[in-house]
């Protein structure tokens, strides 16, 4: 009895690499399914979010965003979902070399993904909406194109310009064209009664876009870090566990997969519906 | 038998060549049972923190507009001139307060008290793994935990005080609150969530896995103990109702910091002026939003202390639990159905009548399973021989206070009956009988019967018994005049306890004799505080000199948990169980002994 009191100090976790028989799957298989079972709760409050708010509300602005940018960044997300695959059957083969070929090529088309989304970004932020004090609303774009303005800002900094030079957006379809539309507009600040970039304070729908776009971005993020430590330190586990380092490259491909597949609804959701 | 003492003498003796250093055996421990006592002492601190805040406001409820005796002064000191001038109340500290109470009872102290200190503990060692499945993470969600309540308890002392707008945030209110501060105590209350949240996250997966996935040999799904279900249902729950809340959160972050208008309507007047913001959102969608966490959170309140009782009420009967099967059907039942009822909160928003007769109808249908449950501990009972321990006593009580609890929700749940008692004190009387006399006296009793496991010594019987008579006492004379307060028409959320309704003319005598009751609750409050003493002392006096166990299972339990050294090593167990039979094997005839442990062959 006294011997077998010794503690094993080495305990091992079971099924960490190995699947359970009457389960079929190893735990991380499971822990990460339950994670996402959470994401899609997370992500579907958000998008429940929208349509309560879009429902509810009197006019909800469109074509607010460029459809082919966002087109051309759902290829780049499809793309890297297809490679994250190919990197693992690369495991599968037996075959490092390729594996960090294909994960490489994962990161740099996640990279591009943000780098087009910051770029988005950065448009809606030197986008602004002017409110004269004689009641006249405009929007545009400021010369010199500065970075999210307004009025307390403006007020506020040492060599505030008496005035900006403001370019209005062209009419949109069936609006009246005014009577000189490419003219740049002369506006002194002091009749100036608000000034706001297209931030998500703008309306509920950049508020929504925003917050969904960002909390997505994000997952983009961490999936970079991720794949990019296996690209780096994975090699070091791979030699003393192919299997579970195998395992560890299918669940980041699954969770990859669900950050897609988020995308994939936003995509419509925000820029085409 | 081999006792405690010679284990860990010997353990030492043999492991000092490489035992883990001090930091990384107690503090960032991935052992899910120092996790489990971190989170248990860490969340009966909060819960003391609770107990507090809560016992200062009765002085105000009960004499309004006066100074705090002793305490007040140092209010005064601590938190500033603005909130306590002259040691008073006041009335933002007050909401304060309020807020925050709720807040730590719920989320820093019985949520991790059941679902992260006896889960972690117990779910391994009763389904006999080394074990969690991913111990990392289980360390990480204890310190994502940590650092969620230091951030809550940070807000107390920024400028402004602590979020003031209910453990309910409801906007626009919450946004509203402090305008003129960027950061302020809402700010940090969401932040604190979202850590809380994600904290729950990361246990609610370890424990599902775990589950699933670590359950010894012959463990199949209905040789699982009660307890274990109940927590996989918790675990399910907080998995999935707490991501809307985080997606609430976020935003509600946004209409904060950031100036979005998720919920805050068009043309919202603050003070007289016109709020700059866009508006166009909706503060029923963050009502939704809130209560879809909400209600399904007060299972997660309940399920593991209906685990506790039962393990409790099975070994000190001396026999099978009464319907195994349908407690456990009954708990899925619930978990789910606890996903389609949250609008019952929302009656008096006027969502309209279709809406609310839908949840009336689920209401309705949780009540069922919930009585279930109930009935079955009780049938357990039945012809039993029953052992009068102090965690028994404690897991009786429980029965009759969460029946008091759940029999005074129906009222609650019909809309009809909910115009005259929503936002009174009935409401607070109700779900303190379910989670005060009810889920808190559930987990002392788990403190009192798995405190021998986790130390090697037992509790002191007689001032376990002091404590629970008194408990039992005072508990109902805080509540049930709540009931009385509520029927007459009291709000629940008043600075002065209802002293202002007595400038009315034309006063209704009930509601006057009401707010009279306000002393009478103080005092009861207070004497609470005063018999958890025997608790408090008993506890840390018999770690070190509490009577030791004779052997490894005292209390003659068939649960595995029982059929390892005391206390367990890392790894649990000498050698890999095996399981032979159900959980529940006690005075089965023909038998030598009046229990079988489930790792016995036959
Ligand atoms: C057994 C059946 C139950 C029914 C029918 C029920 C019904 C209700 C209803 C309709 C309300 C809203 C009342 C109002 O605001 O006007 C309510 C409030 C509440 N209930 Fe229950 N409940 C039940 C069980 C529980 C349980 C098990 C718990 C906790 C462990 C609980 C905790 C609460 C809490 C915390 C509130 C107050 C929420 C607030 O701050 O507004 N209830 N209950
Ligand atoms: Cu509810």
């Amino acid at each position: 009895m006294l011997a077998a009191a010794t503690p094993p100090l080495d305990m091992e976790i079971p099924y960490t690499a190995e699947a359970r028989p009457d389960t079929g799957v190893y735990n991380a298989k499971i822990g990460l399914w339950l994670f996402l079972a959470s994401e899609v709760m997370l992500f579907g409050a958000l998008f429940s979010s929208y349509i309560l708010l879009r429902v509810g509300s009197t006019d909800w602005p469109q074509g607010l965003l460029s459809v082919p940018i966002g087109a051309l960044n759902t290829f780049v997300l499809i793309g890297s979902s297809i490679t994250v695959v190919m990197s693992w059957l690369a495991l599968k083969g037996n075959d490092f070399g390729k594996f960090r070929l294909y994960m490489g090529s994962t990161v740099l088309l996640a990279l591009l993904f943000i780098s087009i989304k910051s770029f988005e970004y950065h448009d809606k932020f030197t986008h602004y909406f002017v409110k004269l004090k004689d009641g006249t609303e405009l929007t545009g774009h400021i010369e010199g194109k500065p970075f999210n303005w307004s009025l307390p800002k403006l007020k506020a900094s040492a060599n505030a310009p008496g005035e900006i030079a403001f370019h209005p957006d062209a009419p949109k379809r069936g609006e009246p064209v005014p009577d000189s539309p490419h003219e740049t507009l002369r506006l002194p600040v002091e009749q100036i009664a608000k000034l706001e970039s297209f931030g998500p304070w703008r309306n509920t729908y950049l508020a929504i876009y925003f917050t969904l776009s960002g909390l997505h971005a994000l997952h983009v993020i961490g999936g970079i870090l991720v794949m990019l430590y296996h690209w780096g330190a994975g090699h070091q586990l791979w030699r003393k566990s192919r299997e579970q380092f195998t395992n560890r490259v299918e669940v980041t491909g699954l969770y990859w997969h669900f950050v897609e597949l988020v995308w994939i609804f936003l995509f419509p959701v925000m820029y085409i519906l | 038998m081999q006792t405690a003492a010679t284990a860990g003498i010997h353990e030492t003796a043999h492991h000092d060549h490489h035992e883990l250093s001090f930091v990384r055996k107690y503090i960032f421990s991935t052992d899910h049972k120092v996790v489990g006592v971190q989170y248990g002492i860490t969340a009966l601190l909060f819960m003391f923190l609770g107990y507090g805040l809560m016992a200062l406001m009765r002085w105000q409820l009960a004499y309004p507009g006066k100074p705090i005796p002793v305490f007040g002064d140092l209010l005064l000191r601590v938190l500033g001139p603005d909130m306590a001038t002259g040691g008073i109340m006041s009335p933002d500290l007050y909401n304060s307060f309020g807020a925050m109470h709720g807040t730590i009872m719920i989320f820093l102290a019985v949520v991790p008290l059941a679902a992260g200190a006896f889960a972690n503990y117990l779910v391994p060692l009763q389904i006999g793994a080394p074990d969690m499945a991913f111990p990392k993470l289980n360390m990480m969600s204890y310190w994502v935990y940590f650092v969620g309540g230091a951030i809550m308890l940070a807000s107390f002392f920024i400028p402004g005080g602590a979020a003031k707008s209910g453990w309910t945030s409801y906007s626009p209110l919450a946004t509203v609150a402090d305008l003129a501060r960027q950061v302020d105590g809402q700010t940090l209350w969401l932040l604190g969530m979202v850590f809380l949240i994600t904290s729950s996250l990361l246990g609610s997966v370890n424990i599902i896995t775990t589950i699933i996935q670590l359950r010894a040999p012959g463990m199949n799904w209905m040789r699982l103990p009660f307890f274990v279900w109940a927590q996989l249902v918790t675990a399910f729950l907080l998995l999935l109702a707490f991501p809307p809340l985080e997606a609430a959160g976020i935003m509600q972050l946004m209409d904060n910091l950031f100036g979005t208008s998720f919920f805050l309507p068009t043309g919202l007047v603050v003070g007289g002026q016109m709020l700059d913001v866009s508006g166009g959102g909706s503060p029923l969608l963050w009502q939704h939003l809130f209560w879809f966490l909400a209600h399904p959170e007060v299972y997660v309140l309940i399920l593991p202390a209906m685990g506790i009782v039962a393990e409790i009420i099975a070994n000190n009967t001396r026999k099978q639990l009464f319907g195994y099967k349908s407690l456990v059907y009954a708990s899925m039942a619930l978990g789910f159905i606890s996903f389609l009822v949250w609008a019952h909160h929302m009656y008096l928003t006027g969502m309209g009548t279709k809406i609310s007769t839908f949840f009336q109808t689920t209401t309705m249908m949780i009540s069922i399973p919930s009585v279930i449950i109930l009935t079955s501990l009780f049938l357990s009972l039945w012809g039993g021989s029953i052992r009068f321990n102090t965690p028994m006593l404690f897991a009786l009580a429980f029965l009759p206070m969460f029946g008091i609890g759940g029999l005074t929700g129906l009222p609650l749940g019909f809309s009809a009956t909910d115009i005259h008692l929503h936002d009174t004190y009935y409401v607070i009387g109700h779900f303190h009988y379910v989670v005060a006399p009810g889920t808190i006296f559930a987990l002392f009793a788990g403190v009192y019967y798995w405190f021998p496991k986790i130390t090697g010594r037992t509790m002191n019987e007689f001032w376990g018994k002091v404590h629970f008579v008194l408990s039992l006492i005072f508990m109902n004379l805080i509540f049930m005049p709540m009931f009385i307060q509520g029927l007459e028409g009291m709000h629940r959320r008043m600075y002065d306890g209802g002293a202002a309704y007595s400038a009315a003319p034309d006063l209704a005598h009930g509601l006057a004799t009401a707010i009279k009751l306000n002393v009478g609750i103080s005092h009861a409050a207070w004497l609470l505080g005063l018999a958890q003493v025997p608790f408090i002392i008993n506890f840390f006096w018999s770690i070190r000199n509490g009577r030791k166990v004779e052997s490894d299972n005292p209390w003659q339990a068939t649960t595995l948990e029982w059929q390892t050294p005391t206390p367990p090593p890392h790894g649990n167990f000498t050698r890999p169980p095996v399981v032979h039979r159900g959980p529940y094997e006690y005075s089965l005839p023909g038998r030598a002994k009046d229990f079988t442990p489930q790792n016995e062959p036959d």
